[in-house]
């Protein structure tokens, strides 16, 4: 359900802060059905995933601001549709 | 036991539910510390309350302050003080409150049971969990630790300003 929630907010929102808040919703979504199947079947290899994944969000979340700092820099938008004029 | 975990669970995805239908960055940024303090408590009820504690420290704690200090950083006008003055209405913050204290007393309410177990749950105790962590996954710490330096780095070479990129250029 979380997980669900974090995927919709993705989609809807073309705030690229709120994307990145959604990419948050998902890690931890992801990491709580990590602990609790770690607790299911009484395993500490659970937690030590959800270790990894906070520390994965850390450093996406602290790139994905920076990114978010240039965007606005250039753009004076919040908006990700604004930063799409690379032709492929 | 289990409606204390269902009640947390149910917090959580209401407040989830908020974070992305708010148009307020600061709104949806509380929503999102609430959820994760309900994810925390649900933690805590499956019996890791080392993570329930990392859940409160790490996210809600250090990136949850990284966000603030971005739209910090990123509107600063004179508009923003009358909308400041107009956050302090109770129509703002009524959801929060009421999510939070049932949070609290779910909380209070775990600690006054005396913290029972489920019968189908075992408690993980960190002792395990650090055994666990500094032997068979030694080498997923040690990628941990570059993840991390190269997310600082990158974040570093991101953040730097225009005038200063042509000043080395």
């Amino acid at each position: 359900m979380l997980f669900t929630l974090g995927v919709v907010g993705l989609i809807v929102r073309r705030n690229i802060f709120f994307m990145l808040m959604s990419i948050e919703i998902m890690l931890n979504a992801a990491g709580l059905v990590f602990v609790a199947a770690g607790a299911r079947w009484g395993q500490p290899d659970g937690q030590v995933m959800f270790l990894f994944i906070v520390s994965v969000a850390a450093a996406e979340v602290s790139v994905g601001l920076a990114l978010v700092l240039r965007l606005y820099q250039q753009f004076r938008t919040l908006n990700v549709d604004a930063a799409s004029e690379l032709q492929g | 036991m289990l409606y204390l975990f269902y009640l947390a669970g149910a917090v959580a995805l209401i407040s989830t539910y908020m974070v992305i239908t708010r148009l307020n960055i600061v709104h949806a940024l509380l929503y999102m510390v609430m959820s994760l303090l309900a994810v925390a408590l649900i933690f805590f009820l499956l019996g890791a309350p080392f993570i329930a504690a990392l859940e409160v420290i790490i996210y809600a704690g250090a990136i949850m302050v990284l966000f603030i200090f971005v739209v910090m950083m990123l509107n600063l006008g004179p508009q923003s003080v009358v909308q400041e003055r107009q956050w302090f209405n109770l129509n703002t913050w009524r959801g929060m409150v009421i999510l939070a204290g049932i949070l609290l007393l779910e909380l209070i309410f775990a600690f006054r049971l005396g913290y029972i177990q489920p019968q189908a749950l075992t408690e993980i105790t960190p002792h395990q969990v650090a055994m666990a962590l500094f032997g068979p996954y030694l080498l997923g710490v040690e990628l941990a630790s570059m993840l991390l330096l190269a997310g600082l780095v990158g974040a570093y070479h991101l953040g730097r300003r225009e005038d200063e990129l042509e000043r080395r250029a």
